[in-house]
């Protein structure tokens, strides 16, 4: 097999900034044209937490021009006509897994899916090597859901394909931090000065880190809710309020997330019991009432209802979770199709 | 990627005439005529009871199909539609592009069937530009027809598209030459870079 050269700096270390600021790029009218810097140089998306303000607006920008495809009768463009996205889940996730083939798939890639239950990792393999090995058979992006903190960005120095990360452990989740960021700023018109509480078990949910990083950078005020157990004073250092009392911070807030209530954590002793959690961090019509009536509610899916979300919100007209599907799209067609971009400068 | 080559119409774009003396050519009561001029052109040329739309491909087509539908009301008063083409994933030189890739929304809300399109541009050169908007609009529907209507005409075609209506035609050794206008750069000028 053709050994993997190492590519120059393949690490998630920040590639050099543009000296252009911010600044500049606001105050023109976007021509369409490059003028500058290139906003985007990334050929992995590993992490929000890396990301600059500029690199993550410019992302939701091009989701705005990928939204409309998918409104077209015939919802596909050649943006990856021929090249090839694989799926690697060694975590379960239907609805990303499916998420990322239909992005790819409407940018007319080839889609490959691997799974982890009947595959050679369940025999031992290792993530680098089943990479590796499916990096040999041309793929040029892979997209990585793995239960390891930090997977994304290792297997990003041991290939010269492109990296998603779709979900690694308790550390990040990107995608779905910039479909929130695309849903909220679709709704609000932006994000800069905006409230937002994140809701439930913000302690082991990669879904908040990379929100947390995500809006702070965009310039919104940040509030982790939820039970002391789950939501630790040391979220504080990442600059988001902590908050214990969810009646409290509710009136105040443009946007509310709230987190799914995980299974598994409900054996462990950190988790009151479900009833408690219901009562005192349920987002229930009662509480809805007492919110801006402009709030938007949030949600990432799959929801347990009448846990921390009552139908009757989940269901209601402040509710984005369905729109949060659809703009999941458009992100993840805007992310494949910039990642791609920046590989293929010197191909 | 070195600037300015392999980009098309691009080239040149980035060439920052920041010392050089730039010639400009036409101002604001010289684009205004000539676009009226252009609508009388494609009203007289369009057959009678037509169903006119105008789309202009990003980003300066966007303004100029803007200000020729508002000339062209007089032709159709009961409204016509207008559109916005993004022609980035339909280019040829894409994948050379890299990042400088940057796309933008398309709007065609209207089904482009049936319809008499005039696809609006700044500049033709190469006619690549309008081969790829001739692409990204075919996914959009079977128009009866499309036109082509653009300021100006840069001779040194790459391709065989030709404009049907057109403000000026430049000289082949006039080489490089810019449209502003006042949405996009404040100002409206043809100018010789």
């Amino acid at each position: 097999m053709k050994e993997a050269k190492t590519r120059e700096p393949a690490t998630p270390a920040a590639p050099p900034k543009p000296k252009v600021k911010g600044s500049r790029s606001t105050s023109r009218v976007s021509t369409g044209r490059p003028k500058g810097r290139p906003a985007w140089h990334r050929q992995h998306l590993l992490g929000i937490e890396e990301l600059t303000p500029r690199e993550i607006v410019h992302i939701l920008d091009t989701a705005e021009g990928f939204a409309e495809v998918s409104t077209r009768s015939i919802k596909k463009v050649p943006a990856l006509r021929g090249k090839v996205v694989a799926n690697l889940f060694i975590e379960d996730s239907t609805r990303t897994r499916t998420s990322f083939s239909l992005a790819a798939q409407r940018l007319s890639a080839d889609v490959l899916d691997f799974y982890s239950q009947g595959s050679s990792l369940s025999k031992g393999e290792s993530v680098r090597d089943t990479a590796r090995n499916v990096e040999a058979m041309g793929v040029d992006i892979m997209v990585l859901r793995h239960s390891a903190a930090g997977a994304a960005h290792y297997l990003a120095r041991c290939v010269n394909m492109c990296i998603v990360n779709a979900g690694d452990g308790q550390h990040e989740h990107p995608t779905q931090a910039l479909l929130d960021a695309y849903t909220i700023r679709e709704n609000k018109g932006r994000i800069e000065g905006l409230k937002v509480a994140i809701v439930g078990d913000i302690a082991h949910s990669r879904v908040a880190r990379s929100s947390i990083w995500c809006l702070q950078k965009l310039g919104a005020e940040v509030t982790v809710v939820g039970p002391t157990t789950l939501v630790p004073k040391g979220f504080t250092s990442m600059g988001a309020r902590v908050a214990h009392d969810f009646d409290e911070v509710i009136p105040d807030m443009d946007v509310i997330n709230m987190l799914r209530v995980q299974g598994e954590r409900l054996e462990s002793q950190l988790f009151p019991s479900l009833h408690e959690y219901t009562w005192l961090f349920g987002m229930t019509p009662e509480r809805l009432q007492r919110a801006k009536p402009d709030v938007l509610i949030m949600h990432p899916g799959p929801i347990n209802r009448g846990i921390e979300l009552a139908s009757e919100v989940a269901d209601g007209p402040q509710s984005s979770i369905l729109r949060q599907v659809t703009n999941g799209l458009a992100v993840r067609m805007a992310v494949l199709f910039l990642v791609n971009q920046a590989a293929s400068t010197g191909r | 990627m070195p600037r300015g080559v392999g980009l098309g119409r691009l080239a040149g774009y980035p060439a920052r005439a920041k010392e050089k003396l730039v010639q400009v050519l036409y101002g604001k009561p010289e684009i205004d005529q000539a676009l009226r001029r252009m609508a009388r052109q494609i009203g007289e040329a369009m057959p009678p009871g037509a169903d006119i739309a105008v789309i202009g491909i990003r980003s300066r087509g966007e303004f100029l199909a803007q200000r020729l539908i508002r000339l062209l009301e007089t032709y159709q008063p009961n409204g016509i539609p207008s559109g916005v083409l993004d022609i980035t994933l339909y280019r040829d030189d894409l994948a050379e592009m890299g990042p400088a890739a940057v796309l933008r929304e398309t709007l065609i809300d209207f089904p482009i069937s049936d319809k008499y399109v005039v696809l609006v541009d700044d500049v033709i050169y190469t006619g690549r530009s309008v081969r790829a908007a001739l692409t990204a609009l075919a996914e959009f529907g079977r128009a009866k027809a499309t036109r082509l209507a653009v300021l100006v005409d840069r001779p040194a075609r790459e391709l065989p598209i030709q404009p049907d209506f057109f403000g000026w035609r430049t000289q082949p050794n006039d080489g490089l030459v810019e449209v502003k206008l006042e949405e996009t750069d404040g100002v409206d000028a043809v100018e010789l870079p």
